[in-house]
């Protein structure tokens, strides 16, 4: 079981080296499928052409100088930063409810430092070879194959770091002008920064540092931990199966099949350390549940395929519950979900969801803001009358021009002065400004406080909105 | 507990020993500080040659990463980095981006900027800027003006005329405005009684006996208040004598009076010492030609024009 206690080190202690053996099995499939399907749409998505009359056809491209993202048909602008606020608390809720309920599946399958990770240990893997070769290349003295082998293997990893950070980069500029002028030196300043920048940290990341990012810098691996319950599925090692009264041995004579090593009180764990070998994290998951565990499931698939050739049965590593491992009698291992903490997340989950579905899709085509004119916030006219002024700013957010008309109700009609502009005309993504102005009668002016300003898209009567505007006077202001 | 014993069989002594058995620890800086003082040391270096650094007789060096500008009279300059010269370069990026517009604007007639509602965004923040920089120290940040000294341009009510040209006559050449002081020429009860006529004309509480009065002398030849505000009463644009007979009052202030006497007495008072503080400065040479035509359509929008 777990002892909570971790190997005590000094601060700069030296990184140990991990040479991770090749697995197959579930988790592996899994794992690969996942990092396939992720690079598609990283490195192709900015490529996916996407047909737009006022912009760029690119399916995803986040236009800074214009200020607005386009995704696919959507147009985001500044004014929808709740989209992203609801984005994040939808992502954090969403990494909550996993963890409660699957342990650190985000680690193990989907952060971009595994994903890479395990492209790296792919290449280094393919130039150098399986586990013994790469020990022994790393232990052999420099020589012409070292030296052509490893650095085969870093110039390999400083290219894909490089299409990485210029991939990045694609998503802020037209993908096909930005790579063309990029090799031609012709790009921003910032694009060479960027791309420079991604591929330092990406070659140190997940070439160089490796776990160590997920150990010593990651702060949501350590957090996660908080999230753990009883209940929640974690990789573990089945240690009462595993060590049994006498602990884990080899299988020699005599101790080979299971009712051999039950009558000599031997576990089922042949110490053959395939766990360890292929551990990313470069750890003993029969030190039980630890920290630098990221919970990828290679230790599973490995020690399944020992099971499986020396017949025992499957699962001495598997994912199960502390509970359960602890229970007298171990049930088949399940996530369970009726907790009112993991309820709790997929309820503000699903309500956040639905939310921001909600706001996408009864966006308007268009922004308004009617401003009164504090300055004077009335005007008193030769004959008597009051004035109020209004700014009214209009964006007009659809893919299109668009013709805007106003009009008011609540106030007699001619009291609202839209000077030379009864409507006007804006540009895709552009904003327009009008001045209106209304002036009423003393009489009116005094039990008059409020008016509709009413603004309406021509052709689009669904889309006209209404909003309430206050009306100073004299007499009123001084109430 | 590991590690401090692993510091104290590792530790260094300077190797020099006092006294047959004194010895001193030699406890270096780590590794990682001394070459990040180092790299300071080097930085400090390049930041000497590249920017401005050390004072140099009567001026400084300068350092070779330069500031190059164009001016307001269109001369290239080059200075040694300074933020002033960064300060002219931006401002001069602005002109740049800007003199579409003021070409614009100098070709367009009032007319047609009127209409025209690209025109009218530019006008309306470039025309704020122009006014809060030059006019609304007097006439207040929204053109409301000040209560006997500066004319609100925000109502319809317009001394020197409201048209796209007499706005734009009144910026280029500047205003004076001017009244005699007639407690020289009056005696106080005709002062009183011209007051009560001239409240009369907008329907202020008034004396009527007095009004009737302050009439004929309004039309007569001792005060010849008609000379300026016109035997109407409803003032001369042309030399920019107020409109006696509406409900907006520059001078007298008498929208802040409470009482009906409040207000003939606020009239009274500035027919009784007359008025030599009209004043605006011209602004022709201050501005160029499109920035006083920018603040004609600016002003007139102000309060609607005429």
């Amino acid at each position: 079981m777990q002892t909570g206690l971790e190997e005590q080190l000094g601060l700069y202690q030296k990184r140990i080296p991990i040479f991770t053996r090749s697995v197959k099995g579930r988790f592996r499939r899994f794992k690969t499928t996942v990092l396939v399907l992720a690079y598609t749409i990283y490195f192709l998505l900015p490529w996916l052409p996407w047909s737009r009359l006022d912009a760029p056809s690119q399916a995803v491209l986040f236009d800074l100088p214009g200020r607005r993202f386009l995704i696919f048909g959507l147009t985001v602008y500044p004014q929808n930063v709740v989209w992203l606020a609801l984005l994040l608390f939808i992502a954090a809720i969403f990494l909550f409810f996993v963890t409660g309920l699957v342990g650190r599946a985000f680690c193990g399958y989907f952060c971009f430092q595994t994903l890479w990770t395990d492209f790296f240990i792919w290449i280094e893997h393919k130039i150098q070879g399986e586990r013994p070769a790469r020990v022994r290349l790393y232990r052999q003295p420099w020589n012409r194959e070292k030296l052509l082998k490893v650095g085969g293997t870093h110039v390999l990893w400083l290219l894909a770091s490089f299409w990485t950070g210029l991939t990045f980069v694609a998503y802020y500029a037209y993908a096909p002008q930005l790579v063309l002028d990029f090799v031609t030196g012709q790009a921003a300043a910032v694009a060479y920064f960027t791309v420079g920048i991604l591929t330092l940290t990406t070659y140190a990341a997940a070439g160089l540092m490796r776990e160590q990012i997920c150990t010593y810098v990651c702060p949501y691996g350590r957090f996660q931990s908080v999230m753990y319950e009883p209940e929640t599925l974690a990789v573990h090692y089945d240690a009462k199966r595993g060590d049994a009264i006498h602990g884990r041995a080899s299988p020699r004579a005599g101790q080979r099949t299971l009712a051999e090593r039950h009558e000599k009180g031997l576990g089922d764990c042949v110490d053959c350390g395939l766990c360890v070998q292929v551990c990313p994290a470069g750890i003993d998951i029969r030190d039980g549940l630890q920290y630098k565990c990221i919970s990828c499931g290679l230790c599973i698939d490995a020690c399944n395929s020992i099971m499986d050739s020396f017949g025992y049965p499957r699962g001495l590593i598997r994912y199960d519950s502390e509970k359960n491992l602890a229970a007298a009698v171990p049930a088949a291992p399940r996530a369970e979900w009726k907790r009112l903490k993991t309820v709790g997340y997929g309820v503000a989950l699903i309500l956040m969801s639905g939310y921001l579905v909600y706001s996408i899709v009864t966006r308007g085509s268009y922004d308004r803001a009617v401003n009164q004119i504090r300055q004077p916030l009335y005007v008193v006219l030769s004959n008597g009358d009051i004035r109020n002024r209004y700014q009214v700013r209009i964006t007009n957010k659809a893919a299109q021009d668009q013709t805007y008309e106003f009009s008011a109700s609540g106030i007699p009609a001619g009291a609202l002065d839209l000077g030379n502009f009864r409507e006007i005309t804006i540009k895709p993504g552009h904003s327009g400004l009008v001045q209106v102005s209304v002036h009423l009668t003393p009489e009116m002016a005094e039990h008059t406080r409020h008016f509709e300003l009413i603004v309406s898209p021509r052709g689009k009567p669904g889309e006209a909105r209404s909003e309430t505007v206050r009306f100073d006077s004299p007499k009123a202001s001084h109430d | 507990m590991s590690e401090q014993k692993l510091q104290s069989q590792t530790v260094q002594t300077t190797g020099h020993a006092w006294d047959g058995d004194l010895q001193e620890y030699n406890n270096p800086l780590p590794v990682w500080w001394v070459y990040t003082f180092y790299l300071t040391v080097i930085f400090a270096i390049v930041y000497w040659v590249i920017y401005p650094s050390w004072p140099f007789g009567k001026g400084w060096i300068g350092g070779l990463s330069n500031v190059t500008y164009v001016n307001s009279a269109g001369e290239t300059r080059t200075h040694s980095w300074n933020t002033r010269a960064l300060l002219m370069q931006d401002m001069n990026k602005a002109a740049v981006e800007q003199k579409p517009y003021f070409d614009k604007v100098a070709a367009m007639s009032y007319a047609q900027i009127a209409k025209d509602p690209d025109m009218n965004g530019f006008i309306l923040s470039a025309g704020k800027a122009l006014f809060s920089d030059n006019c609304a120290p007097c006439h207040q940040a929204g053109g409301q003006g000040v209560m006997g000294f500066f004319a609100n341009l925000t109502d319809d009510d317009w001394l020197y005329g409201g048209s796209y040209d007499q706005i734009h006559a009144s910026i280029t050449n500047g205003r004076h405005g001017y009244m005699p002081t007639f407690s020289e020429v009056l005696a106080p009860g005709q002062i009183d009684q011209l007051a009560n006529y001239v409240a009369s004309l907008s329907g202020i509480g008034h004396d009527a006996a007095k009004a009737a009065a302050g009439d004929v002398l309004f039309h007569g030849e001792a005060a010849a208040c008609y000379y300026c505000h016109g035997a109407n009463a409803k003032g001369n644009t042309e030399i920019g004598s107020a409109n006696l007979t509406d409900n907006i009052w520059l001078w007298a202030n008498v929208p802040g009076a409470d009482s009906a006497e409040g207000k003939v007495a606020a009239i009274r008072g500035v027919i009784a010492s007359g008025l030599n503080r009209g004043v605006m400065p011209a602004w022709a040479g201050r501005l160029s030609p499109e920035q006083i035509k920018v603040l004609t359509v600016y002003v007139h929008e102000l309060g609607g024009g005429q």
